[in-house]
Protein backbone atom coordinates (compact mmCIF):
# COMPACT_ATOMS: atom_id res chain seq x y z
CA UNK A 1 0.00 0.00 0.00
CA UNK A 2 1.33 3.43 -0.37
CA UNK A 3 1.99 4.77 2.71
CA UNK A 4 3.68 8.00 1.97
CA UNK A 5 1.10 11.31 1.64
CA UNK A 6 -1.43 9.84 4.08
CA UNK A 7 -2.80 10.45 7.34
CA UNK A 8 -1.70 9.46 10.42
CA UNK A 9 -4.58 8.20 12.25
CA UNK A 10 -3.62 7.13 15.66
CA UNK A 11 -0.19 8.25 17.33
CA UNK A 12 1.56 6.77 19.95
CA UNK A 13 4.19 8.13 22.15
CA UNK A 14 6.30 7.56 24.61
CA UNK A 15 3.62 5.33 25.93
CA UNK A 16 4.17 3.45 29.27
CA UNK A 17 1.97 1.01 31.85
CA UNK A 18 2.42 -0.13 34.82
CA UNK A 19 -0.51 -2.16 37.09
CA UNK A 20 -0.48 -1.64 40.43
CA UNK A 21 -0.74 -5.64 41.12
CA UNK A 22 -3.13 -7.07 43.68
CA UNK A 23 -0.36 -7.45 45.96
CA UNK A 24 1.01 -4.31 45.68
CA UNK A 25 3.72 -4.89 43.54
CA UNK A 26 4.21 -3.04 40.09
CA UNK A 27 3.89 -4.78 37.36
CA UNK A 28 5.83 -2.90 34.18
CA UNK A 29 3.57 -3.96 31.37
CA UNK A 30 4.68 -1.59 28.45
CA UNK A 31 8.28 0.72 28.03
CA UNK A 32 8.36 3.55 25.91
CA UNK A 33 6.64 2.90 22.81
CA UNK A 34 6.18 5.22 20.02
CA UNK A 35 4.83 4.71 16.80
CA UNK A 36 2.21 6.00 14.03
CA UNK A 37 -0.16 3.91 12.33
CA UNK A 38 -1.45 5.40 8.80
CA UNK A 39 -4.86 5.79 7.23
CA UNK A 40 -6.22 2.63 5.93
CA UNK A 41 -3.34 0.73 6.57
CA UNK A 42 -3.54 -2.76 7.90
CA UNK A 43 -1.11 -3.12 11.04
CA UNK A 44 -0.92 -6.31 13.21
CA UNK A 45 1.17 -6.20 16.78
CA UNK A 46 3.15 -9.30 17.89
CA UNK A 47 4.99 -10.64 21.00
CA UNK A 48 5.44 -12.96 23.57
CA UNK A 49 2.89 -13.45 25.58
CA UNK A 50 2.36 -11.24 28.53
CA UNK A 51 4.67 -8.41 26.96
CA UNK A 52 1.56 -6.00 26.81
CA UNK A 53 -0.22 -6.36 23.72
CA UNK A 54 -4.09 -6.14 24.89
CA UNK A 55 -2.53 -3.03 26.77
CA UNK A 56 -1.77 -1.60 24.14
CA UNK A 57 -4.89 -1.94 22.23
CA UNK A 58 -6.83 -1.33 25.30
CA UNK A 59 -5.27 1.84 25.64
CA UNK A 60 -5.62 3.16 22.50
CA UNK A 61 -8.98 2.26 22.95
CA UNK A 62 -9.24 3.82 26.01
CA UNK A 63 -10.87 1.11 27.88
CA UNK A 64 -7.58 1.81 30.25
CA UNK A 65 -5.29 4.67 30.60
CA UNK A 66 -1.39 5.08 30.06
CA UNK A 67 0.89 5.49 32.96
CA UNK A 68 2.73 8.29 30.76
CA UNK A 69 2.77 8.78 27.29
CA UNK A 70 0.13 10.15 25.10
CA UNK A 71 -2.06 8.37 22.22
CA UNK A 72 -3.90 10.11 19.61
CA UNK A 73 -6.81 8.59 17.55
CA UNK A 74 -7.90 10.68 14.46
CA UNK A 75 -6.20 13.66 16.27
CA UNK A 76 -8.18 13.08 18.90
CA UNK A 77 -7.54 11.95 22.69
CA UNK A 78 -8.67 8.26 22.84
CA UNK A 79 -11.57 9.57 24.96
CA UNK A 80 -12.83 11.57 22.81
CA UNK A 81 -12.26 8.89 19.93
CA UNK A 82 -14.40 6.40 22.49
CA UNK A 83 -16.73 9.08 22.89
CA UNK A 84 -17.24 9.47 19.43
CA UNK A 85 -17.52 6.05 18.22
CA UNK A 86 -14.75 6.24 15.89
CA UNK A 87 -13.29 2.38 16.51
CA UNK A 88 -14.95 -0.97 16.91
CA UNK A 89 -13.29 -3.92 19.17
CA UNK A 90 -13.03 -7.30 18.30
CA UNK A 91 -12.11 -9.28 21.78
CA UNK A 92 -10.39 -12.65 21.70
CA UNK A 93 -13.69 -14.31 22.52
CA UNK A 94 -16.61 -13.14 20.80
CA UNK A 95 -18.34 -11.94 23.67
CA UNK A 96 -21.72 -12.03 22.20
CA UNK A 97 -24.70 -11.79 24.44
CA UNK A 98 -26.33 -14.65 24.94
CA UNK A 99 -30.26 -13.39 25.35
CA UNK A 100 -29.68 -11.73 21.95
CA UNK A 101 -29.93 -13.67 18.05
CA UNK A 102 -27.38 -12.71 15.91
CA UNK A 103 -29.21 -10.17 14.39
CA UNK A 104 -29.90 -8.07 17.94
CA UNK A 105 -26.17 -8.96 18.90
CA UNK A 106 -24.94 -6.97 15.66
CA UNK A 107 -27.78 -4.30 16.25
CA UNK A 108 -26.81 -3.35 19.87
CA UNK A 109 -24.07 -0.81 19.06
CA UNK A 110 -26.97 0.53 16.75
CA UNK A 111 -29.26 1.05 19.76
CA UNK A 112 -26.63 2.11 21.89
CA UNK A 113 -25.81 5.24 18.74
CA UNK A 114 -29.55 5.53 18.67
CA UNK A 115 -29.61 4.40 14.82
CA UNK A 116 -33.30 4.71 14.15
CA UNK A 117 -35.51 0.98 14.08
CA UNK A 118 -35.56 0.45 10.44
CA UNK A 119 -32.07 1.54 9.68
CA UNK A 120 -30.66 -0.62 12.28
CA UNK A 121 -31.50 -3.69 11.19
CA UNK A 122 -30.91 -2.69 7.16
CA UNK A 123 -27.02 -2.07 8.70
CA UNK A 124 -27.12 -5.23 10.90
CA UNK A 125 -28.47 -7.53 7.73
CA UNK A 126 -25.90 -6.06 5.30
CA UNK A 127 -23.19 -6.62 7.80
CA UNK A 128 -23.88 -9.90 8.77
CA UNK A 129 -24.03 -10.43 4.78
CA UNK A 130 -21.04 -9.29 4.45
CA UNK A 131 -19.80 -11.97 6.66
CA UNK A 132 -21.28 -14.49 5.14
CA UNK A 133 -23.89 -15.19 7.80
CA UNK A 134 -27.16 -13.71 6.38
CA UNK A 135 -29.17 -16.74 7.01
CA UNK A 136 -28.54 -16.80 10.64
CA UNK A 137 -29.98 -14.01 11.78
CA UNK A 138 -32.35 -15.63 14.07
CA UNK A 139 -30.15 -18.12 15.05
CA UNK A 140 -28.73 -17.58 19.11
CA UNK A 141 -25.07 -17.61 20.01
CA UNK A 142 -25.05 -20.87 21.23
CA UNK A 143 -26.49 -22.41 17.84
CA UNK A 144 -23.63 -20.98 16.03
CA UNK A 145 -19.63 -22.52 15.71
CA UNK A 146 -16.85 -20.59 17.11
CA UNK A 147 -16.04 -19.27 13.91
CA UNK A 148 -19.13 -18.20 12.99
CA UNK A 149 -19.53 -16.28 16.38
CA UNK A 150 -16.43 -14.17 15.65
CA UNK A 151 -17.74 -13.37 12.20
CA UNK A 152 -20.92 -12.38 14.05
CA UNK A 153 -18.61 -9.82 16.46
CA UNK A 154 -16.78 -8.97 13.20
CA UNK A 155 -19.97 -7.49 11.85
CA UNK A 156 -21.06 -6.08 15.55
CA UNK A 157 -17.65 -3.68 15.21
CA UNK A 158 -18.39 -3.00 11.38
CA UNK A 159 -21.98 -2.18 11.85
CA UNK A 160 -21.81 1.41 12.97
CA UNK A 161 -19.00 2.61 10.39
CA UNK A 162 -15.81 2.97 12.62
CA UNK A 163 -12.74 3.91 10.55
CA UNK A 164 -10.70 1.98 12.91
CA UNK A 165 -10.78 -1.42 13.85
CA UNK A 166 -9.21 -2.66 16.64
CA UNK A 167 -8.50 -6.28 17.03
CA UNK A 168 -7.21 -8.37 19.93
CA UNK A 169 -6.36 -12.30 18.76
CA UNK A 170 -10.00 -12.30 16.94
CA UNK A 171 -8.80 -15.59 15.63
CA UNK A 172 -6.48 -17.29 18.44
CA UNK A 173 -9.10 -19.54 19.26
CA UNK A 174 -9.52 -21.41 16.05
CA UNK A 175 -8.32 -23.87 14.35
CA UNK A 176 -5.42 -23.47 11.45
CA UNK A 177 -7.89 -24.13 8.95
CA UNK A 178 -10.58 -22.14 9.52
CA UNK A 179 -8.23 -19.21 10.75
CA UNK A 180 -6.67 -19.38 7.47
CA UNK A 181 -10.68 -18.96 5.93
CA UNK A 182 -11.13 -16.05 8.49
CA UNK A 183 -8.20 -14.49 7.73
CA UNK A 184 -9.30 -14.31 3.87
CA UNK A 185 -12.64 -12.82 4.91
CA UNK A 186 -11.23 -10.08 7.27
CA UNK A 187 -9.12 -9.14 3.84
CA UNK A 188 -12.05 -9.75 1.85
CA UNK A 189 -13.89 -6.99 4.22
CA UNK A 190 -10.89 -4.70 4.78
CA UNK A 191 -10.51 -4.32 1.17
CA UNK A 192 -14.57 -3.63 0.68
CA UNK A 193 -14.92 -0.67 3.04
CA UNK A 194 -12.05 1.94 1.83
CA UNK A 195 -10.13 3.79 4.22
CA UNK A 196 -10.17 1.49 6.97
CA UNK A 197 -7.47 0.94 9.40
CA UNK A 198 -7.05 -2.23 11.00
CA UNK A 199 -5.04 -2.97 14.51
CA UNK A 200 -4.55 -6.56 14.41
CA UNK A 201 -3.30 -8.24 17.60
CA UNK A 202 -1.93 -11.88 17.64
CA UNK A 203 0.45 -14.72 18.21
CA UNK A 204 0.97 -15.66 14.84
CA UNK A 205 3.62 -15.07 12.53
CA UNK A 206 2.03 -16.36 9.49
CA UNK A 207 -0.79 -14.80 9.74
CA UNK A 208 0.50 -11.60 10.92
CA UNK A 209 2.25 -11.53 7.44
CA UNK A 210 -0.01 -12.54 5.54
CA UNK A 211 -2.43 -10.26 6.43
CA UNK A 212 -0.58 -7.03 7.64
CA UNK A 213 1.65 -4.07 5.68
CA UNK A 214 3.15 -3.76 8.60
CA UNK A 215 4.14 -5.75 11.57
CA UNK A 216 5.42 -4.34 14.98
CA UNK A 217 6.99 -6.46 16.90
CA UNK A 218 7.37 -6.02 20.73
CA UNK A 219 9.85 -7.96 23.19
CA UNK A 220 8.62 -9.56 26.20
CA UNK A 221 8.07 -7.59 29.69
CA UNK A 222 8.46 -4.92 29.55
CA UNK A 223 7.20 -4.62 26.07
CA UNK A 224 9.10 -2.73 24.17
CA UNK A 225 8.89 -2.09 20.22
CA UNK A 226 11.51 -4.40 19.25
CA UNK A 227 11.03 -3.86 15.53
CA UNK A 228 8.57 -2.68 12.78
CA UNK A 229 8.52 -4.77 9.04
CA UNK A 230 7.19 -3.46 6.22
CA UNK A 231 5.26 -6.72 4.27
CA UNK A 232 5.51 -5.61 0.63
CA UNK A 233 3.53 -8.31 -0.65
CA UNK A 234 1.10 -8.43 -3.74
CA UNK A 235 -2.20 -7.33 -2.96
CA UNK A 236 -4.51 -8.95 -3.38
CA UNK A 237 -3.38 -12.05 -1.26
CA UNK A 238 -4.39 -15.68 -1.62
CA UNK A 239 -3.18 -19.39 -0.88
CA UNK A 240 -0.42 -18.47 -2.94
CA UNK A 241 0.78 -15.89 -1.26
CA UNK A 242 2.05 -18.41 1.46
CA UNK A 243 3.55 -20.13 -1.38
CA UNK A 244 5.98 -17.15 -2.24
CA UNK A 245 9.69 -16.95 -0.91
CA UNK A 246 9.14 -13.51 0.30
CA UNK A 247 5.88 -15.10 2.70
CA UNK A 248 9.27 -17.10 3.82
CA UNK A 249 11.90 -14.69 3.78
CA UNK A 250 9.43 -12.23 5.99
CA UNK A 251 7.89 -14.69 8.46
CA UNK A 252 11.73 -15.45 9.55
CA UNK A 253 12.02 -12.03 9.65
CA UNK A 254 9.94 -11.64 12.71
CA UNK A 255 11.14 -15.16 13.56
CA UNK A 256 14.34 -13.68 13.72
CA UNK A 257 13.45 -10.37 15.73
CA UNK A 258 10.98 -12.25 17.88
CA UNK A 259 13.99 -14.45 19.58
CA UNK A 260 15.86 -10.95 19.61
CA UNK A 261 13.81 -10.45 22.74
CA UNK A 262 14.05 -12.28 25.75
CA UNK A 263 10.36 -14.18 27.02
CA UNK A 264 8.25 -16.64 26.73
CA UNK A 265 7.92 -17.99 22.82
CA UNK A 266 5.99 -20.94 23.55
CA UNK A 267 2.67 -19.31 22.38
CA UNK A 268 4.16 -17.65 18.93
CA UNK A 269 3.45 -20.34 16.77
CA UNK A 270 4.10 -20.50 12.98
CA UNK B 1 -28.95 -32.77 21.71
CA UNK B 2 -25.60 -31.40 21.31
CA UNK B 3 -25.23 -33.07 17.83
CA UNK B 4 -28.83 -31.71 17.10
CA UNK B 5 -27.61 -27.85 17.61
CA UNK B 6 -24.19 -28.55 15.45
CA UNK B 7 -26.28 -29.91 12.92
CA UNK B 8 -29.11 -27.42 12.69
CA UNK B 9 -26.69 -24.96 10.47
CA UNK B 10 -26.53 -27.60 7.61
CA UNK B 11 -30.23 -28.31 7.97
CA UNK B 12 -31.67 -24.37 8.07
CA UNK B 13 -35.48 -25.44 7.19
CA UNK B 14 -35.86 -26.97 10.51
CA UNK B 15 -34.91 -24.01 12.19
CA UNK B 16 -37.74 -24.39 14.19
CA UNK B 17 -37.03 -28.33 15.20
CA UNK B 18 -35.63 -27.82 19.02
CA UNK B 19 -39.43 -27.53 20.57
CA UNK B 20 -40.08 -31.18 20.08
CA UNK B 21 -37.20 -32.78 22.46
CA UNK B 22 -38.48 -30.13 24.86
CA UNK B 23 -41.76 -31.65 25.04
CA UNK B 24 -40.82 -35.00 25.31
CA UNK B 25 -39.03 -34.13 28.17
CA UNK B 26 -41.44 -32.00 29.78
CA UNK B 27 -43.58 -35.15 29.39
CA UNK B 28 -40.62 -37.37 30.81
CA UNK B 29 -40.79 -34.77 33.56
CA UNK B 30 -44.71 -34.89 34.61
CA UNK B 31 -44.37 -38.23 34.81
CA UNK B 32 -41.44 -38.42 37.13
CA UNK B 33 -43.61 -36.54 39.55
CA UNK B 34 -46.73 -38.55 39.00
CA UNK B 35 -44.41 -41.81 39.89
CA UNK B 36 -42.51 -40.00 42.96
CA UNK B 37 -46.40 -38.93 44.32
CA UNK B 38 -47.54 -42.25 43.78
CA UNK B 39 -44.35 -43.76 45.65
CA UNK B 40 -45.07 -41.54 48.04
CA UNK B 41 -48.60 -42.76 48.61
CA UNK B 42 -47.37 -46.50 48.70
CA UNK B 43 -44.90 -45.29 51.10
CA UNK B 44 -47.49 -43.49 53.76
CA UNK B 45 -49.98 -46.40 53.54
CA UNK B 46 -47.26 -49.39 53.33
CA UNK B 47 -45.44 -47.67 56.61
CA UNK B 48 -49.92 -47.60 57.95
CA UNK B 49 -50.63 -51.26 56.84
CA UNK B 50 -47.26 -52.69 58.45
CA UNK B 51 -47.49 -51.08 61.69
CA UNK B 52 -50.81 -51.98 62.02
CA UNK B 53 -49.96 -55.84 61.93
CA UNK B 54 -47.18 -55.65 64.24
CA UNK B 55 -49.73 -54.09 66.31
CA UNK B 56 -47.80 -50.39 66.10
CA UNK B 57 -45.35 -52.35 68.62
CA UNK B 58 -42.42 -53.24 66.82
CA UNK B 59 -39.75 -55.65 68.58
CA UNK B 60 -36.01 -54.32 68.20
CA UNK B 61 -33.12 -56.31 69.80
CA UNK B 62 -34.71 -56.60 73.16
CA UNK B 63 -36.61 -53.27 73.40
CA UNK B 64 -40.05 -52.42 72.09
CA UNK B 65 -40.66 -49.53 69.27
CA UNK B 66 -43.58 -47.97 69.36
CA UNK B 67 -44.84 -46.99 66.19
CA UNK B 68 -48.71 -45.89 67.20
CA UNK B 69 -47.38 -42.75 65.74
CA UNK B 70 -49.05 -44.53 62.86
CA UNK B 71 -52.18 -45.43 63.71
CA UNK B 72 -55.26 -44.12 62.21
CA UNK B 73 -55.05 -41.05 65.25
CA UNK B 74 -52.45 -39.58 64.50
CA UNK B 75 -51.47 -40.39 60.66
CA UNK B 76 -55.41 -40.51 58.89
CA UNK B 77 -55.26 -42.76 55.88
CA UNK B 78 -55.47 -40.97 52.62
CA UNK B 79 -58.63 -41.92 51.73
CA UNK B 80 -59.94 -40.62 54.89
CA UNK B 81 -57.88 -37.30 53.61
CA UNK B 82 -59.75 -37.23 50.42
CA UNK B 83 -63.07 -37.84 52.33
CA UNK B 84 -62.33 -35.03 54.83
CA UNK B 85 -62.20 -32.39 51.78
CA UNK B 86 -66.24 -33.48 51.02
CA UNK B 87 -67.39 -33.34 54.15
CA UNK B 88 -68.76 -30.34 55.96
CA UNK B 89 -66.11 -28.52 58.73
CA UNK B 90 -68.73 -27.55 60.82
CA UNK B 91 -72.65 -29.45 61.25
CA UNK B 92 -74.79 -28.13 58.41
CA UNK B 93 -71.41 -25.72 57.49
CA UNK B 94 -70.00 -25.80 53.37
CA UNK B 95 -68.01 -28.77 52.71
CA UNK B 96 -64.28 -28.32 53.87
CA UNK B 97 -63.02 -28.15 50.25
CA UNK B 98 -64.85 -24.98 49.84
CA UNK B 99 -63.73 -23.09 52.91
CA UNK B 100 -60.09 -24.71 52.15
CA UNK B 101 -60.54 -22.80 48.57
CA UNK B 102 -61.65 -19.67 49.75
CA UNK B 103 -58.90 -19.30 52.38
CA UNK B 104 -56.36 -20.38 49.87
CA UNK B 105 -57.50 -17.30 47.29
CA UNK B 106 -57.19 -15.02 50.67
CA UNK B 107 -53.93 -16.50 51.68
CA UNK B 108 -52.38 -16.59 47.67
CA UNK B 109 -53.72 -13.07 47.33
CA UNK B 110 -51.59 -12.03 50.60
CA UNK B 111 -48.31 -13.93 49.19
CA UNK B 112 -48.65 -12.38 45.66
CA UNK B 113 -48.89 -8.52 47.82
CA UNK B 114 -45.57 -9.94 49.65
CA UNK B 115 -44.12 -11.63 46.52
CA UNK B 116 -44.54 -8.29 44.73
CA UNK B 117 -43.46 -6.09 47.41
CA UNK B 118 -40.29 -8.35 48.37
CA UNK B 119 -39.28 -8.68 44.55
CA UNK B 120 -39.47 -5.03 43.84
CA UNK B 121 -37.75 -3.75 47.32
CA UNK B 122 -35.03 -6.59 46.75
CA UNK B 123 -34.45 -5.90 43.44
CA UNK B 124 -34.31 -2.19 43.76
CA UNK B 125 -31.92 -2.83 46.87
CA UNK B 126 -29.91 -4.96 44.58
CA UNK B 127 -29.25 -2.22 41.74
CA UNK B 128 -28.30 -0.11 44.29
CA UNK B 129 -25.80 -2.37 46.03
CA UNK B 130 -24.68 -3.01 42.15
CA UNK B 131 -23.52 0.93 41.36
CA UNK B 132 -22.40 1.77 45.02
CA UNK B 133 -19.82 -0.44 46.66
CA UNK B 134 -20.37 2.13 49.62
CA UNK B 135 -23.85 1.53 50.10
CA UNK B 136 -23.25 -2.49 49.95
CA UNK B 137 -20.75 -2.64 52.05
CA UNK B 138 -23.34 -0.33 54.78
CA UNK B 139 -26.27 -2.05 54.15
CA UNK B 140 -25.79 -5.15 52.59
CA UNK B 141 -24.51 -7.02 56.47
CA UNK B 142 -27.94 -5.17 57.39
CA UNK B 143 -30.38 -7.08 54.83
CA UNK B 144 -28.19 -10.58 55.85
CA UNK B 145 -29.16 -9.80 59.31
CA UNK B 146 -32.67 -9.34 58.95
CA UNK B 147 -32.94 -12.84 58.01
CA UNK B 148 -31.66 -14.45 61.11
CA UNK B 149 -34.40 -12.34 63.34
CA UNK B 150 -36.88 -15.24 63.67
CA UNK B 151 -39.94 -13.81 61.61
CA UNK B 152 -42.36 -15.09 64.48
CA UNK B 153 -40.91 -12.53 67.11
CA UNK B 154 -40.80 -10.07 64.01
CA UNK B 155 -44.82 -10.79 63.00
CA UNK B 156 -46.69 -9.26 65.92
CA UNK B 157 -44.56 -6.05 65.90
CA UNK B 158 -45.55 -5.70 62.15
CA UNK B 159 -49.10 -6.41 62.66
CA UNK B 160 -49.48 -3.50 65.30
CA UNK B 161 -47.65 -0.95 64.30
CA UNK B 162 -49.04 -0.99 60.98
CA UNK B 163 -51.86 -1.28 62.54
CA UNK B 164 -51.59 1.97 64.31
CA UNK B 165 -50.89 3.43 61.59
CA UNK B 166 -53.87 2.39 59.81
CA UNK B 167 -52.39 0.15 57.27
CA UNK B 168 -53.58 -2.93 58.64
CA UNK B 169 -54.35 -4.83 55.60
CA UNK B 170 -50.81 -4.32 54.91
CA UNK B 171 -49.71 -6.56 57.47
CA UNK B 172 -49.67 -10.09 55.98
CA UNK B 173 -48.38 -8.67 52.94
CA UNK B 174 -45.16 -7.14 54.67
CA UNK B 175 -44.88 -10.17 56.95
CA UNK B 176 -44.71 -12.57 53.67
CA UNK B 177 -42.51 -9.40 52.25
CA UNK B 178 -39.61 -9.77 54.82
CA UNK B 179 -39.51 -13.38 53.81
CA UNK B 180 -39.19 -13.07 50.07
CA UNK B 181 -37.07 -9.76 49.20
CA UNK B 182 -33.72 -11.22 50.90
CA UNK B 183 -32.94 -14.18 48.13
CA UNK B 184 -34.16 -11.52 45.52
CA UNK B 185 -31.56 -9.39 46.92
CA UNK B 186 -28.95 -11.73 47.12
CA UNK B 187 -29.44 -13.39 43.48
CA UNK B 188 -30.22 -9.77 41.90
CA UNK B 189 -26.87 -8.39 42.87
CA UNK B 190 -24.99 -11.70 41.70
CA UNK B 191 -26.66 -11.62 38.01
CA UNK B 192 -25.78 -7.59 38.13
CA UNK B 193 -22.59 -8.36 39.40
CA UNK B 194 -21.08 -11.18 37.58
CA UNK B 195 -21.02 -10.12 34.18
CA UNK B 196 -17.95 -10.79 32.00
CA UNK B 197 -15.52 -8.21 31.96
CA UNK B 198 -15.18 -8.28 28.06
CA UNK B 199 -18.98 -7.90 28.13
CA UNK B 200 -18.91 -5.08 29.97
CA UNK B 201 -15.28 -3.23 28.04
CA UNK B 202 -17.60 -3.91 24.95
CA UNK B 203 -20.42 -1.09 26.55
CA UNK B 204 -17.47 0.65 27.26
CA UNK B 205 -16.16 1.07 24.10
CA UNK B 206 -19.41 2.34 22.36
CA UNK B 207 -19.28 4.61 25.06
CA UNK B 208 -22.85 3.42 26.64
CA UNK B 209 -24.30 5.13 29.77
CA UNK B 210 -24.60 3.32 33.01
CA UNK B 211 -28.25 3.05 32.33
CA UNK B 212 -27.79 1.31 29.13
CA UNK B 213 -25.22 -1.05 30.27
CA UNK B 214 -28.07 -1.71 33.22
CA UNK B 215 -30.71 -2.40 30.55
CA UNK B 216 -28.75 -3.86 27.70
CA UNK B 217 -26.44 -6.11 29.96
CA UNK B 218 -26.59 -6.14 33.77
CA UNK B 219 -30.27 -6.87 33.63
CA UNK B 220 -30.59 -9.86 30.89
CA UNK B 221 -27.33 -11.23 32.70
CA UNK B 222 -29.31 -11.16 36.01
CA UNK B 223 -32.68 -12.53 34.87
CA UNK B 224 -31.48 -16.29 35.21
CA UNK B 225 -30.51 -15.44 38.85
CA UNK B 226 -33.27 -13.30 39.41
CA UNK B 227 -35.65 -16.41 38.84
CA UNK B 228 -33.95 -18.77 40.81
CA UNK B 229 -34.72 -16.23 43.63
CA UNK B 230 -38.38 -15.70 42.36
CA UNK B 231 -38.52 -19.58 42.75
CA UNK B 232 -37.46 -19.65 46.41
CA UNK B 233 -39.84 -16.42 46.71
CA UNK B 234 -42.69 -17.46 45.69
CA UNK B 235 -43.13 -20.48 47.68
CA UNK B 236 -41.40 -18.23 50.68
CA UNK B 237 -44.19 -15.99 50.05
CA UNK B 238 -47.42 -18.56 51.00
CA UNK B 239 -45.42 -19.42 54.49
CA UNK B 240 -44.87 -15.65 55.38
CA UNK B 241 -48.38 -14.94 54.33
CA UNK B 242 -49.81 -18.20 56.71
CA UNK B 243 -47.21 -17.04 59.59
CA UNK B 244 -48.45 -13.09 58.88
CA UNK B 245 -52.08 -14.59 59.62
CA UNK B 246 -51.53 -15.74 62.98
CA UNK B 247 -50.92 -12.82 65.06
CA UNK B 248 -53.04 -10.25 62.53
CA UNK B 249 -56.20 -11.75 64.12
CA UNK B 250 -57.62 -12.34 60.76
CA UNK B 251 -59.98 -14.80 60.22
CA UNK B 252 -60.22 -15.90 56.32
CA UNK B 253 -56.82 -17.19 55.37
CA UNK B 254 -55.10 -20.51 55.78
CA UNK B 255 -53.38 -19.67 58.66
CA UNK B 256 -56.23 -19.56 60.94
CA UNK B 257 -57.71 -22.60 59.45
CA UNK B 258 -54.44 -24.15 60.57
CA UNK B 259 -54.61 -23.00 63.91
CA UNK B 260 -57.94 -24.04 64.35
CA UNK B 261 -57.34 -27.66 63.05
CA UNK B 262 -54.79 -28.21 64.91
CA UNK B 263 -56.60 -27.52 67.83
CA UNK B 264 -59.09 -30.17 66.64
CA UNK B 265 -56.24 -32.41 65.77
CA UNK B 266 -57.35 -35.27 68.61
CA UNK B 267 -61.12 -35.64 67.06
CA UNK B 268 -60.17 -35.27 63.60
CA UNK B 269 -56.57 -35.26 61.91
CA UNK B 270 -57.78 -35.41 58.54
CA UNK B 271 -58.72 -32.06 58.29
CA UNK B 272 -55.02 -30.57 59.73
CA UNK B 273 -53.33 -32.65 56.57
CA UNK B 274 -56.29 -31.80 54.30
CA UNK B 275 -55.44 -28.21 55.08
CA UNK B 276 -51.42 -29.01 54.52
CA UNK B 277 -52.04 -30.95 51.24
CA UNK B 278 -53.89 -27.25 50.43
CA UNK B 279 -51.39 -25.23 51.61
CA UNK B 280 -48.87 -27.25 50.26
CA UNK B 281 -50.93 -27.16 46.50
CA UNK B 282 -50.71 -23.36 46.58
CA UNK B 283 -47.59 -23.13 47.30
CA UNK B 284 -46.55 -25.32 44.34
CA UNK B 285 -48.73 -24.03 42.03
CA UNK B 286 -47.19 -20.36 42.61
CA UNK B 287 -43.97 -21.70 42.14
CA UNK B 288 -44.59 -23.66 38.92
CA UNK B 289 -46.40 -19.84 37.81
CA UNK B 290 -42.89 -19.13 38.32
CA UNK B 291 -41.43 -21.87 36.35
CA UNK B 292 -43.00 -21.06 33.08
CA UNK B 293 -42.71 -17.34 33.55
CA UNK B 294 -38.91 -18.30 33.29
CA UNK B 295 -39.64 -20.63 30.10
CA UNK B 296 -41.20 -18.15 28.53
CA UNK B 297 -38.48 -14.73 29.06
CA UNK B 298 -35.61 -16.81 29.32
CA UNK B 299 -35.80 -18.05 25.96
CA UNK B 300 -31.84 -18.07 24.62
CA UNK B 301 -31.19 -20.93 26.66
CA UNK B 302 -29.83 -24.15 25.01
CA UNK B 303 -31.64 -26.91 25.50
CA UNK B 304 -29.33 -28.90 27.88
CA UNK B 305 -29.37 -26.15 30.41
CA UNK B 306 -32.91 -26.60 31.18
N1 LIG C 1 -5.44 -5.17 34.90
C1 LIG C 1 -4.18 -5.61 35.12
N2 LIG C 1 -3.63 -5.54 36.35
C2 LIG C 1 -2.39 -5.96 36.57
N3 LIG C 1 -1.57 -6.46 35.63
C3 LIG C 1 -2.05 -6.55 34.37
C4 LIG C 1 -3.38 -6.13 34.06
N4 LIG C 1 -3.60 -6.35 32.73
C5 LIG C 1 -2.45 -6.88 32.27
N5 LIG C 1 -1.51 -6.99 33.23
C6 LIG C 1 -0.15 -7.49 33.07
O1 LIG C 1 0.47 -6.76 32.05
C7 LIG C 1 1.25 -7.61 31.23
C8 LIG C 1 0.79 -7.49 29.80
O2 LIG C 1 -0.51 -8.06 29.69
P1 LIG C 1 -1.25 -8.17 28.29
O3 LIG C 1 -2.54 -8.84 28.54
O4 LIG C 1 -1.29 -6.85 27.65
O5 LIG C 1 -0.28 -9.13 27.49
P2 LIG C 1 -0.48 -9.74 26.04
O6 LIG C 1 0.70 -9.39 25.24
O7 LIG C 1 -1.80 -9.36 25.49
O8 LIG C 1 -0.44 -11.29 26.36
P3 LIG C 1 -1.21 -12.45 25.59
O9 LIG C 1 -0.51 -12.60 24.30
O10 LIG C 1 -1.01 -13.65 26.46
O11 LIG C 1 -2.64 -12.05 25.44
C9 LIG C 1 1.10 -9.00 31.80
O12 LIG C 1 2.21 -9.27 32.59
C10 LIG C 1 -0.13 -8.94 32.63
O13 LIG C 1 -0.01 -9.78 33.73
MG1 LIG D 1 -3.61 -10.39 25.04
Amino acid sequence: MGQKNVATVISIKNITKKFRGSDGEQVHAIDNINFDIVEGEFISLIGPSGCGKSTLLRMIADLIEPSEGTISVNGKSPRQARLDRDYGFVFQSPTLYDWRTVLQNVELPLEIMKYPKAKRRERAEEMLGLVELGSFVNKYPWQLSGGMQQRVSIARALAFEPTILLMDEPFGALDEMTRERMNNELLRIWTAIPHMTVVFVTHSIAEAVYLSDRVVVLSARPGRLATIIDVDLPRPRGPETRDLDQFFHLTSQVRHSLRGGVGDLSKVIE
Amino acid sequence: MVANAQKSPSTPPLARAEAPPADTSAVRRVAGIVALVILAALLWEGAKAFASSVDYALPIAGATLDLTVFNDQQLPHLGAIANAFVQPAQRNGPPLYSELLSASAFTLQMAIGGFLMGGIIGFALAVIFAHSRFMQGGCLPYVVASQTVPILAIAPMIVIWLGRAGFQELAIPVIAAYLTFFPVVIYSLRGLTAVPPTALELMNSYAASKWETLVKLRLPNALPHIFTALKLSATASVVGAIIGELPSGIQQGLGIAILNFARSYTQSPERLWATIVMAGAVGIGFFVVIVILERLIVRWKRPEDG
